[in-house]
């Protein structure tokens, strides 16, 4: 990571100008755009709520009226699926967030602390990582009944520890730069070259790895919606829309292709926005 | 050595099976009510010879060393949902079919995803190798059950080609692992590509060329034994990926593999049977991620000069 004189910041700049000229990039961070803005303006572009049901208009092909068709209670299609993606991109959000911060601080408490107790902290989060996450899920889903906090405290539970061994690894190896020396030889205290130093310099690192933990999340909450474990009625998330539209696919398609293509597309998005985000952070890979 | 990293290795598998085994049991204790109790009141006098056959009366540390000690000696108990089944019994009927479609799931993820990446590194900033990563992108963002489906309605509803579900014949079972394979075999190959592109620009390889050797030769002993390594640090991932799809497809196809049962004991709140086939799982995964990570060790020499490497 040579960054010379030009400071921490002009580095950034140039990583963001590199993430804009990536053009599957661009395309992800305009879709990512598009849906964050629709989530919000969407439910209210038309005079249906998220639970208002219409008995004798079930099932109804999309129309004039109800732009993506209703469901078998007659709510209109269109409102909850930005109703849905408030609750999915939340949930993704959140978890990522969750992940980062705790993620952040016990990988760099990890790695500047004496090593005996690194190889502690490192040696739990191992074991830790090698349970199972998906059964643990389930189990703690079943147990504590589904909601949006259960699937977050489900979600979050293992996922910080990708985060947190990552960072470590980066943050051992920035460690080793002249300017950390310096610094210690100015007599810095131990947080300070961590929150000074070293985590500005793998913010890069960071924020790809939360950027690619939001589509695993929405992923998982859409999976556990299949198991049944999702969201409660008359909420909706597309992971539960999905799963809803699922057996009416034969006679009732739009049912399944609207909430399946703005997962889709949402996955897609993050996804083609987290490799641009790698690409451009990592050096190794410009050519 | 090697005696050294297996003991490592195998104690952490130790522990953190220890770990799976009592946060089960307990998570299951600490659900409110009662596994008996229904819709329909039952008498008080039932409940009690109730609990008492599955000794679900005794102080809780006995019932936790009577559950440790089924565990050790593979007897996880009755299902209380389905009367005269065990766990066991499901286990030993469901997993093997579970197993058949795992394993080709997994075979065609290996071959579609390393084959895929390796064409795609050789047009390397072309439009096939665009073309491709962009299919790559869009099979690690559908979730399995839409594809499944929606395969399912295709393949088999209207175009009769394949069975819609159920199970038997080898036909039924390329749908399933199909759809359960996509999704992994998206992922090695583009964890293929990188390392290729990566193992392309290096020097070893221009002197392979410079020594005349033909494009087939490079292809085999250089390019594909150095990039492969990255994905078998996959494989433990890939099989807990296979095991996640597994629930859904299992239930979307009929099959009656274990998966579905998981599933299924999931929807009634069959809490042995959760138990006994997480219990289960979790054996089977850490056990595969353990050997995954002997094989890593034993394919790269260049880990036996330090181990510690592998943690990064």
């Amino acid at each position: 990571m040579q960054k010379g004189k030009r400071g921490i910041a002009t580095y950034y700049i140039e990583a963001g100008e590199e993430l804009v000229k990536n053009r599957m990039a661009l395309c992800g961070l305009i879709v990512l755009a598009a849906l964050f803005l629709m989530a919000l303006i969407g439910p209210h572009l038309n005079n249906h709520t998220y639970f208002d049901t219409h008995l004798s208009l079930k099932n109804h092909p999309p129309s004039r009226q109800f732009w993506f068709g209703t469901d078998e209670l007659g709510r209109d299609i269109f409102t909850r699926i930005w109703w849905g993606a408030r609750i999915s991109l939340f949930v993704g959000i959140c978890a990522a967030f969750i992940d980062m911060i705790v993620g952040v601080c016990y990988g760099g408490i990890a790695a500047m602390i004496h090593p005996k107790i690194e190889e502690f902290m490192m040696r739990c989060a191992d074991i830790l990582y090698s349970l199972p996450q998906l059964l643990l899920t389930i189990l703690l889903m079943v147990i504590m009944g589904s909601g949006i906090t259960t699937i977050l405290i489900a979600l979050t539970l293992t996922g910080w520890i990708n985060m947190a061994r990552i960072i470590r690894g980066q943050i051992l190896q920035v460690k080793q730069n002249e300017y950390v020396q310096a610094a210690q030889a100015l007599g810095a205290s131990q947080m300070r070259i961590l929150g000074r130093h070293l985590i500005p310099n793998v913010v890069g690192s960071i924020i790809t790895t939360a950027t690619l933990t939001i589509p695993s999340a929405i992923f998982m909450e859409a999976f556990l919606s299949f198991l049944g474990l999702g969201v409660q009625a008359p909420f909706a998330s597309w992971g539960t829309m999905a799963s809803d539209g699922l057996n009416a696919m034969r006679y009732y398609p739009w049912r399944l292709f609207f909430p399946a293509a703005f997962i889709s597309m949402a996955m897609l998005a993050f996804n083609m926005v987290g490799d641009g985000l790698r690409d451009a952070f990592d050096p190794r890979l410009k050519t | 050595m090697i005696a050294k990293l297996i003991f490592k290795k195998l104690s952490y598998l130790l522990i953190a099976l220890f770990f799976v085994c009592t946060l089960t049991f307990f998570l299951m204790k600490a659900i409110p009510g009662d596994p008996f109790l229904q819709e329909q009141a039952v008498p008080e006098e039932i409940l009690k010879s109730l609990r008492a056959h599955y000794g679900l009366d005794q102080p809780i540390l006995t019932q936790y060393f009577k559950y440790m000690k089924g565990i050790l000696t593979w007897n996880l108990g009755p299902s209380f949902k389905y009367e005269m089944q065990t766990v066991n019994q499901i286990i030993k009927e469901g997993f093997p079919i579970s197993f058949v479609i795992g394993a080709e799931a997994l075979t065609f993820a290996l071959l579609g995803g390393i084959s895929l990446g390796t064409i795609s590194s050789f047009f390397h900033k072309k439009s096939q190798d665009h073309l491709l990563m962009l299919l790559a992108v869009v099979g690690i963002s559908v979730p399995s059950y839409i594809l499944a489906t929606v395969l399912q309605y295709i393949v088999a509803m209207k175009l009769n080609l394949l069975p819609v579900a159920r199970w038997g014949t080898f036909a039924h079972t390329i749908l399933p692992s199909l759809a359960l394979g996509a999704l992994p075999m998206a992922y090695i190959a583009r964890l293929t590509r990188a390392n290729m592109v990566e193992v392309i620009g290096q020097d070893y390889i221009l002197t392979a060329k410079a020594k005349g050797l033909s494009p087939f030769k490079i292809a085999m002993h250089h390019l594909l034994k150095n990039s492969l390594l990255p994905v078998i640090t996959y494989l433990g991932p890939l099989s807990s990926s296979i095991l996640t799809g597994s629930f859904v497809i299992e239930k979307i196809f009929g099959i009656p593999g274990l998966g579905g049962w998981f599933v299924s004991s999931i929807i009634n709140r069959d809490y042995t049977v959760i138990m006994g086939v997480t219990v289960f799982y979790s054996t089977i995964l850490m056990l595969s991620i353990f050997c995954v990570d002997l094989l890593y060790y034993l394919l790269d020499p260049r880990l036996r000069v330090k181990v510690s490497y592998a943690k990064g």
